[in-house]
């Protein structure tokens, strides 16, 4: 029964990313249509023109799609055939598995039973985002290479070395917000975000860290290599850098990984910054409003509450990152690398440092052993 | 047990790759892969931090730089070279002679069932000790590791 349980959390969890990694396809083209003062992709109908208007949903989650899917899978001569085929599946696994840590709701109370709705109920769950985050550098380099291209591996070169900078100014970004909640697991993080700061805020992340959010939130957009910082996959200069020489289903899975690491970057900064599930002011059993008003609620309206609040930050973030994908001009490569060791580090740094003093000091200044 | 033999094997395996395929790429990869079934091995002797530390440092990182390495200066299949015997010997002498050391720990600390302290492995657990009585040690390792990355730096920039 507990494995039962388990699975259903991690199929909930692997569905989440599959619905919002697809989703996002058609977000970002007509949101991107909307920004550019366009229509978008418009073309397609139902059952040969059924409805009097036409439906970019349906061309963007249908009919593009079964095309990808449908053409000839070229792997280019000399290229190493199995490195070329392995490397789509580098890319997105690490980033499916990211989403097995990330708490989607407080609790779900079944009879009796209370199922904490993460998937996996991993202690340092902050680490296990990172290990994965660095993982699909792997997809990255290997597509670049194994595709015996020019472009593609130069792609898929500038690519790795911007993951691998970015990744250090994440994992510092996150140093600061460990110190600040003193646990490195998500979901009590979400829960710590729950308290109120002098009664009455909530006591979100982005209250306290209001520059490892930045930080953050800049270095996730460019683990994930969209504009400004998508020079690996340049269109107008390296065609589509490492993922050149990609046809059909191998294509499709690369900019799959684009959208999920959307999602992903989303989800964390919603869970460790804006209180993931966390809806304000409400506990197990009901709100419980700053003034003394307390509205008593079902558990289970509390917990599809929390769940849809989880989900509409995670829309909200989502869109913030299309938005500014569609919005600032690309960063040249020295500039991305600047802004990443020069600018990023240090700020991080500081933050860190600034961030341990306070909490010493909060503490008292002295060490709880 | 059984998932303990079935990622010894796979790991051994993977490391017989690493050593003797063609292909440095491949031996770099199957390396990689030797990592991760370690770390799911640290996961079942409860390690977790380590586990998850040798995802995100060794795998994740160092043979990224590895794999840079290999492919930005040149991934030509390796041509089996025509080893002088006495470094064949060698080679077979110290090979022999870490198989001994390893076979007599396991066999000494066989049967050896002393509990582990309840939060073993937590971040908490070896943050605890690293940051109290190891303390000293750590400044030490990470200047090393500064030396290390400044030399490299003033290496680097002596060949231009």
């Amino acid at each position: 029964m507990d494995f039962l349980i388990v699975f259903a959390k991690c199929l909930v969890a692997l569905l989440i990313v599959l619905q919002v990694g697809v989703l996002l396809l058609w977000v970002e083209r007509k949101g991107s249509a909307l920004i550019q003062d366009r229509v978008g992709a418009n073309r397609a109908n139902l059952l040969g023109g059924v409805l009097p208007f036409n439906l970019g949903i349906v061309n963007t989650l249908m009919a593009d799609p079964l095309k990808l899917f449908t053409k000839e899978d070229i792997v280019p001569e000399g290229a190493d055939r199995f490195l070329h085929w392995l490397a789509p599946f580098l890319a997105l696994f690490p980033l499916f598995l990211t989403y097995a840590v990330i708490p989607f709701g407080d609790v779900l109370e079944i009879g009796d039973r209370t199922i904490n709705l993460q998937a996996v109920e991993a202690g340092p769950g902050i680490l296990f985002v990172l290990a994965l985050v660095s993982l699909g550098v792997y997809g990255v380099v290997l597509g670049g290479w194994a595709s015996n291209s020019r472009y593609a591996l130069l792609g898929g070169i500038r690519g790795s070395a911007q993951m691998i900078s970015y990744e250090i100014a994440m994992g510092l970004a996150l140093v600061a917000v460990v110190l600040t909640f003193g646990t490195l697991d998500l979901q009590q993080i979400v829960r710590e975000q729950g308290k109120l700061m002098w009664g009455v805020v909530p006591a979100w992340g982005v209250f306290y860290q209001p520059l490892a959010l930045l930080v953050f939130f800049i270095a996730g957009m460019a683990e994930s290599k969209r504009a400004p910082f998508d020079l690996p996959e340049a269109e107008s200069e390296l065609i589509a850098g490492f993922f050149t020489e990609y046809s059909g289903s191998k294509q499709s899975v690369f900019m799959m990984a684009d959208f999920v690491e959307v999602a992903i970057v989303a989800a964390l900064v919603t869970t460790l910054f804006f209180g993931g599930w966390q809806v304000p002011w409400l506990h197990r059993d009901g709100f419980h409003l700053p003034g003394g008003l307390s509205i008593p609620l079902p558990s289970l309206l509390v917990t599809i509450l929390q769940v849809l609040s989880f989900l509409v930050k995670l829309a909200i973030f989502c869109w913030l990152q299309i938005l500014v994908r569609w919005t600032l001009p690309r960063l040249r490569y020295d500039q991305l690398m600047n802004l990443g060791w020069k600018r990023l580090l240090p700020i991080a740094l500081v933050n860190v440092a600034i961030t341990a003093v306070l909490a010493l000091a909060l503490q008292g200044w002295t060490v709880a052993s | 047990m059984t998932a303990f033999w079935i990622l010894a094997i796979l790991a051994v395996l993977s490391a017989i790759v690493t050593i003797l395929h063609r292909s440095p790429v491949y031996g770099a990869l199957a390396l990689v892969q030797t990592l991760l079934l370690i770390a799911a091995m640290f996961v079942l002797l409860d390690a977790h931090l380590v586990a998850l530390l040798q995802v995100i440092v060794y795998a994740g990182a160092i043979m990224v730089l590895f794999l840079f390495v290999i492919m930005l200066l040149g991934a030509e299949d390796e041509v089996r070279l025509e080893g002088r015997s006495a470094l064949r010997l060698g080679a077979l002498v110290s090979a022999a002679a870490l198989a001994v050391e390893l076979a007599t720990v396991v066999v000494a600390k066989r049967g050896d069932d002393t509990a582990l302290p309840a939060a073993f492995g937590t971040t908490e657990a070896l943050a605890e000790r690293l940051f109290s009585r190891w303390a000293l040690p750590f400044e030490l390792t990470s200047l090393l590791l500064m030396v290390a990355v400044v030399g490299a730096v003033v290496l680097a920039r002596r060949k231009a």
